[in-house]
C-alpha cells in the first residue's frame, strides 16, 4: 500500500465469550463501514495467529486501531508480538462506563443498546482515525 | 481425564473480516448454548498469542474441533501451531459447498442465507463433538 493510500487498519477482538468482545467486533464494522469506510480497513485478527505475510505487511505500513472486548486485550498483544509499530489500543468495555445505560447483552446476537452501544464508540474513534492519517501524512 | 470430566473444546476463526468467520462464530456459539451445552467449552484464538501457557496447553487439555471460515485456516493451523494438533478441522465454506447451500455475504444482520450455514455449521460441529466423546 503506497503512503499516500494509506489506511487505518482496524483489529477487533475475535471474543466468542463476552458481549463485550461482541461489541468490539461490532465497533470495527461501525467504524470500517460507515463512520470511516474510505480510510480503514478491517482485518481478521486470526491472521495474525498465521503470520499471515499480506498482513504482517498491512501492521507495518499503516497505523493501526486495536478494539478489545476485555482486560486480556489479545488484539493489542497479538498486534504487538506481531511487530505493529503503531497501535492505539482501546477496550470495549471503556465505552461501556461512559455510557452505562447502554447495556450490552448478547454474543451470537447483540441487543439493541450494544448496538447503539458501538455505533457511539465508533463515532469516537473517527478522530482517532483522522488524527492517525494526519499524523502519517 | 476421567469420563465424568470430559468435555470437546471449539475453536472458532471467528474472521471479522468476512461471512464465514461471522459463521463459524455464530454456529459455535450455537453450539456451546444450545445443541451440546454441557459438552464443550471453547477459548478465543487470538488468547494463544495472548494468553499464558494455561491457554497454550488448551488442546492437549482438550480434544479440539477448529471451525474456520475460509482455506486460510487460520484456527487450524494457529491450533496446531502453538497449541496442539486438532481433533477435527471443520471449514464452514467446505460444509456450505457440501450441503448445496446458498453462499453467505453477510458480516453481521444475518439473512437467511446465513442462519441457514449457521446451522448447518452447527450440526457439523455437534456432530464431531459426539463423535469424538464416543471415541474416548
Amino acid at each position: 500500500m503506497k503512503k499516500n493510500s494509506r489506511k487505518v487498519a482496524v483489529f477487533a477482538c475475535s471474543g466468542i465469550g463476552k458481549p463485550l468482545g461482541t461489541v468490539a467486533r461490532e465497533i470495527g464494522y461501525e467504524l470500517t463501514e460507515r463512520v470511516r469506510p474510505d480510510t480503514t480497513v478491517l482485518t481478521c485478527l486470526a491472521l495474525l495467529v498465521i503470520n499471515d505475510p499480506e498482513t504482517q505487511q498491512l501492521i507495518t505500513e499503516n497505523p493501526v486501531i486495536a478494539i478489545d472486548g476485555c482486560s486480556l486485550d489479545c488484539a493489542k498483544k497479538s498486534l504487538e508480538a506481531n511487530g505493529a509499530p503503531l497501535v492505539k489500543a482501546y477496550q470495549s468495555i471503556d465505552f461501556f462506563k461512559k455510557h452505562k445505560h447502554l447495556k450490552p447483552e448478547g454474543i451470537a446476537e447483540l441487543n439493541e443498546a450494544g448496538q447503539k452501544l458501538a455505533a457511539l464508540a465508533a463515532e469516537e474513534l473517527a478522530g482517532v482515525v483522522d488524527d492517525l492519517l494526519r499524523e502519517g501524512a | 481425564m476421567g469420563d465424568k470430566t470430559m468435555k470437546v473444546g471449539i475453536i472458532s476463526c471467528s474472521g471479522e473480516a468476512i461471512p464465514g468467520g461471522t459463521i463459524a462464530r455464530v454456529a459455535c456459539r450455537k453450539v456451546l448454548d444450545d445443541m451440546r451445552p454441557t459438552q464443550c467449552v471453547t477459548i478465543c484464538l487470538p488468547l494463544f498469542i495472548a494468553g499464558g501457557e494455561e491457554e497454550r496447553m488448551f488442546a492437549n487439555t482438550y480434544p479440539t474441533i477448529t471451525v474456520d471460515g475460509c482455506e486460510k485456516r487460520c484456527a487450524a493451523l494457529g491450533t496446531e501451531k502453538l497449541s496442539a494438533r486438532p481433533a477435527r478441522t471443520l471449514i464452514v465454506n467446505e460444509i456450505i459447498r457440501e450441503r448445496g447451500l446458498r453462499p453467505v455475504t453477510k458480516l453481521r444482520g444475518l439473512g437467511a442465507e446465513e442462519k441457514d450455514a449457521a446451522r448447518a455449521v452447527a450440526e457439523e460441529i455437534a456432530a464431531a463433538v459426539d463423535e469424538i466423546l464416543a471415541e474416548e
